[in-house]
């Protein structure tokens, strides 16, 4: 009997540190609101989770030690029985209570992650369009008309809208401390809701699978506060050079960049996948084929530009 | 690139040079036995052109177990470069190609033939019929699947494997990210692999639901054989989804259309789409039948029938139909609205129900059992607390929101690995330790099998567990390698240590087999070695090539259980002659050609491939004329078979 305590005793040790171990890891040490929603979730789950494997294991080791062949009498011959309307209801009716409370659950943190984050609604959200090319992740700051490559500075205590898009294979833009991933496509331009609540240093990278580069394909990330923000930009505009086609050209081919800034965003000479320059539209009629095929046209210019680059240089 | 360099492999290692003396040196011993002991003509009329159910089976069994050596030499080699940070065994286009061909592998090639080698063996025994309903149809499916699996593995020593993932996502899988033709091997020979199974499928609906032995109503069926039927819907729902994803591939990449490209039109996320449109009720496709095997073998070692056999069929049922309705969970990230997000959480939340039925009618049919502890049920045992882990996971991940933060990390891979390999893994293991005697005539041993057992469950264990928490701390999946500053080291060399076990649990199984070979008793099984309760184990061991001398008649749902212990009456009547289908080598001919034709495809060589396809349908053709009404076995052939087992009345 001894023994058994022992063992259970060593047991909930282990899982007091393991869960206490848990807090460090950075999708459950949240730095921002959607983060921290999503980081709830987990933990709820978690908790409901390891109620149900409990009560599993637990009928388990009390099936497995009650009616094990070496412990019933010689005689003993198991009944035949079919079922039971009670059991039976029980089993069924317990997980679609806990189902329901899921659904609920998930509804509400669908729209709270898919909405701008709480606390920060009504404010002016800072938007910044990240796209991804193999293997960088290039950020554009409109409002700033800045831009810089596998680094990002964003301000504290203002929602960030990130408009994701891909100039290759599908990426998904993740910064765990401060919110779960959504994929940069291509062709249309995907929105994340995100805010940072303190400042620091995150991590953040590309999650989806894209190649040779993949493993490499992460950046950086720096929350400061809108004044250190509104300096640092003001630092970029003095000494960053502007961003040309030509040079944006030479970042998209395949390979790794250290951190570049620069003036200026490429949104203005190769618009993001949105709007009139969608690659696809839902509902299509004339006018988008249209605009398809200038779609089409511009991507051919920018491929010869690329051309064109190579020989200035030599 | 020119005609001779696209069959080198783009990026040559000398594990993959060795590997190709190995193959060949591999080859050339198996020739020259076959030659030495003159067993040419005994692999041809035996095996090649059989169309028999059971050695189609065994056949199946072969292929799944080699399949399972090459996805676990990937397996140990990921685990083995993620160690340790910043580790150089492998660079990131060869870890690339290997954890592609891992996921292709064990799923298409290792877990489907391992469960079909089990619906091919068990499934006619268990109704009573004395083969499938088209048997040449299934020696296609099986000769197909081979040879689909056979191109898509010489991937790796001929123009190199497929390196975007077995999800295959485009762009990356387009020509101008993946310019070599390995994903060429992937589309064409899962196309080649999956027409068979989509064959199967159609074969096994008919042979249920047109062959039973009488008496033997749809809810008086085994619960295993009713999981092939449903399972053989889901297939003929689902492939079809994969046949036309994989020509729309192959069209993109052969012959530059542009249904997945980045420009003029093309829609990369339709490919994802699509893929899991088909992935998801793969996914049952795979587990249902392993549900079948756990209803089979639990019963059987609790000594009492199985509890709530009807909420068993109803919830199968629910969760085929429901596979369909939950695929979009395979991509929250997407960037589709709130809404639609919420609509597949609920839905994919749904399906634990059903599941948590059948977990809970698992444990009541071992409550007031009589358990025994032999291999197959450690199996099932073993299956219910960490398939249960894998399923709450499961439902962890359904809850969207939060997805976003376990999507394309190794959260996702350790769920995922929790499901199958308890779930696929433990049931196909247990299930072919089961069933080992009715398809030799002796047992495994039960000493190294239990030892396969406990390392390969605490191999489990140690291997995916740590991912749950690296996953949390941001660890991508399919990254080749990470610094030692992101704190991911010790985790993972745990999981090493993990498959490392498992990797030894490989090697006890096939010594088990090879040990049992050599030195388990014959003839001293008899014919129900287990004291089982199905329609399978009333006739003998090893099957007769007919099955069953008479047709059973079936009385309840543990006809055979009756038929021992209850007076019921097997086998009215005597013997007559028993019409069998003839051997033919038109499925193993028409599947080389299907070989060649994918092969030349692969490397776009057109007149072969042109050639290929007439040959392709020239089978076809001399089938349709062909007059075959196969033929009788005599009743003296009957009596003698019977009598060297003891006859078939021996449980009047």
């Amino acid at each position: 009997m001894k023994i058994k305590w022992v063992l259970l005793a060593i047991l909930s040790t282990t899982i007091v540190n393991v869960l206490s171990g848990c807090e460090s890891l950075a999708v459950l040490d949240p730095k921002g609101p959607q983060a921290q929603t999503q980081a709830n979730v987990i933990w709820l789950s978690i908790a409901i989770m390891a109620v149900i494997v409990i009560v599993v294991c637990a009928i388990l080791v009390f099936v497995l030690t009650k009616y094990r062949d070496s412990k019933l009498p010689k005689d003993y011959e198991p009944p035949y029985i079919e079922g039971n309307h009670v059991v039976e209801t029980i089993i069924v009716g317990v997980p679609i209570l806990i189902v329901i409370f899921f659904s609920v659950v998930s509804v509400i943190s669908n729209n709270k992650v898919e909405a701008t984050p709480e606390g920060y609604k009504g404010q002016d959200p800072l938007v910044i369009y990240a796209s991804s090319s193999d293997w960088k992740w290039h950020f554009s700051y409109p409002e700033n008309d800045i831009e810089t490559v596998n680094y990002l500075y964003i301000p504290t205590n203002r929602p960030l809208e990130f408009k994701l898009y891909s100039f290759g294979p599908i990426t998904s833009f993740w910064i765990p401390q401060l919110g779960g991933q959504k994929y940069a496509m291509s062709n249309m331009v995907t929105t994340l809701h995100l805010a940072a609540d303190e400042s620091g240093e995150m991590m953040g990278r590309n999650a989806n699978f894209s190649g040779k580069g993949f493993a490499e394909n992460t950046f950086h990330v720096e929350a400061i506060s809108q004044d250190k923000f509104d300096e640092w930009v003001k630092e970029v505009k003095e000494t960053a050079k502007p961003i040309t086609e030509v040079r944006f050209n030479e970042l998209l081919k395949p390979g790794h960049e250290g951190q570049l800034t620069f003036t200026g965003t490429h949104l203005d000479f190769s618009p993001a996948p949105e709007g009139e320059n969608a690659g696809h539209h839902h509902g299509s009629s004339d006018s988008n084929a249209n605009s398809k095929g200038e779609h089409m046209k511009h991507d051919h210019k920018s491929s010869n530009s690329k051309e064109k680059s190579g020989h200035n240089h030599e | 690139m020119g005609f001779f360099s696209r069959f080198l492999i783009p990026n040559p290692s000398p594990v993959i040079y060795s590997s190709m003396v190995a193959i060949g040196v591999t080859v050339l011993l198996i020739i020259f036995g076959l030659t030495h002991f003159k067993k040419w003509f005994y692999l041809w009329s035996g095996w090649l052109t059989t169309v028999d159910h059971k050695r189609i089976g065994i056949m199946y069994l072969i292929s799944a177990l080699l399949m399972l050596f090459r996805g676990g030499v990937d397996a140990v080699m990921m685990r083995a470069q993620l160690a340790v940070p910043d580790n150089k065994l492998l660079d990131s286009q060869h870890y690339n190609e290997i954890f592609s061909t891992h996921g292709v592998v064990m799923i298409l090639f290792m877990a489907m033939p391992y469960i079909m080698a089990l619906m091919n063996f068990v499934v006619p025994l268990q109704i009573g019929a004395r083969d499938v309903a088209f048997p040449r149809l299934n020696a296609i499916s099986f000769w197909l699947f081979f040879m689909g699996a056979m191109l898509f593995n010489i991937s790796f020593v001929i123009g190199g494997s497929p390196d975007a993932g077995w999800s295959s996502y485009f762009p990356l899988a387009g020509n101008e990210f993946s310019p070599h033709v390995g994903t060429n091997y992937y589309m064409i020979g899962i196309q080649i692999a999956g027409i068979g199974t989509l064959m199967t499928g159609i074969n096994f609906l008919t042979t249920i639901l047109k062959m039973r032995a009488p008496g033997m109503t749809l809810m008086k069926m085994p619960m295993f054989t009713w999981s092939a039927l449903v399972t053989s819907i889901i297939i003929i729902f689902a492939f079809p989804v994969l046949t036309v994803a994989l020509i729309m591939g192959t069209m993109d990449r052969l012959f530059a259309t542009k249904f997945f490209t980045m420009t003029d039109g093309g829609m990369d996320m339709l490919w994802a789409n699509l893929f899991w449109v088909w992935g998801h009720p793969e996914v049952y496709i795979l587990i249902l039948p392993a549900f079948g095997l756990f209803s089979e073998i639990i019963p059987t070692f609790s000594r009492r029938n199985l509890y709530g056999y009807r909420s068993m069929v109803a919830s199968m049922v629910f969760i085929s139909i429901y596979s369909f309705f939950v695929w979009t969970h395979h991509f929250f990230t997407m960037g589709q609205a709130a809404y639609v997000n919420s609509i597949f959480s609920i839905t994919t939340m749904v399906i634990a129900i059903p599941t948590g039925i059948k977990i809970f009618n698992w444990l009541f049919t071992m409550w007031k059992g009589r358990i025994r502890f032999t291999v197959p049920m450690l199996y099932s045992i073993g299956f219910i607390p960490l398939f249960t882990i894998g399923g709450v996971t499961g439902v962890m991940l359904a809850m969207s929101a939060a997805d976003y933060q376990y999507h394309n990390t190794m959260f996702l891979v350790a769920h995922f690995h929790n499901v199958i390999i308890p779930g696929v893994v433990f049931a196909v293991l247990g299930a072919g330790t089961y069933y080992w005697p009715k398809m030799f005539g002796f047992m495994l041993n039960e000493r190294i099998g239990k030892w396969a057992f406990w390392f390969l469950t605490i191999g489990f264990c140690l291997a995916f567990f740590p991912m749950y928490i690296t996953g949390l701390d941001g660890q991508a999946r399919r990254i080749y390698t990470y610094s030692e500053s992101s704190g991911f080291g010790p985790l993972n060399m745990i999981s090493f240590i993990g498959a490392a076990l498992m990797a030894i649990s490989f090697v006890l199984i096939v010594y088990t087999i090879y040990y049992s070979i050599r030195h388990a008793p014959r003839d001293v099984v008899g014919d129900d070695p287990w004291d089982a309760r199905s329609l399978e184990w009333a006739t003998h061991n090893p099957v007769p090539e007919y099955n069953f001398a008479i047709i059973p008649q079936v009385n309840s749902r543990e006809t055979f259980w009756d038929a021992k212990y209850k007076g019921h009456e097997l086998f009215k009547g005597d013997y007559e002659k028993i019409h069998m289908p003839n051997n033919s080598g038109g499925p193993f001919i028409m599947s080389c050609i299907f070989f060649v034709f994918g092969f030349a495809l692969v490397f776009s060589i057109w007149f072969l491939a042109i050639i290929g396809l007439i040959g392709i349908f020239v089978c076809m053709a001399h089938r349709s004329f062909e007059i075959d009404h196969g033929h009788y076995i005599s009743v003296e052939e009957i009596k003698a078979t019977e009598a060297k087992f003891g006859g078939v009345n021996k449980w009047k």
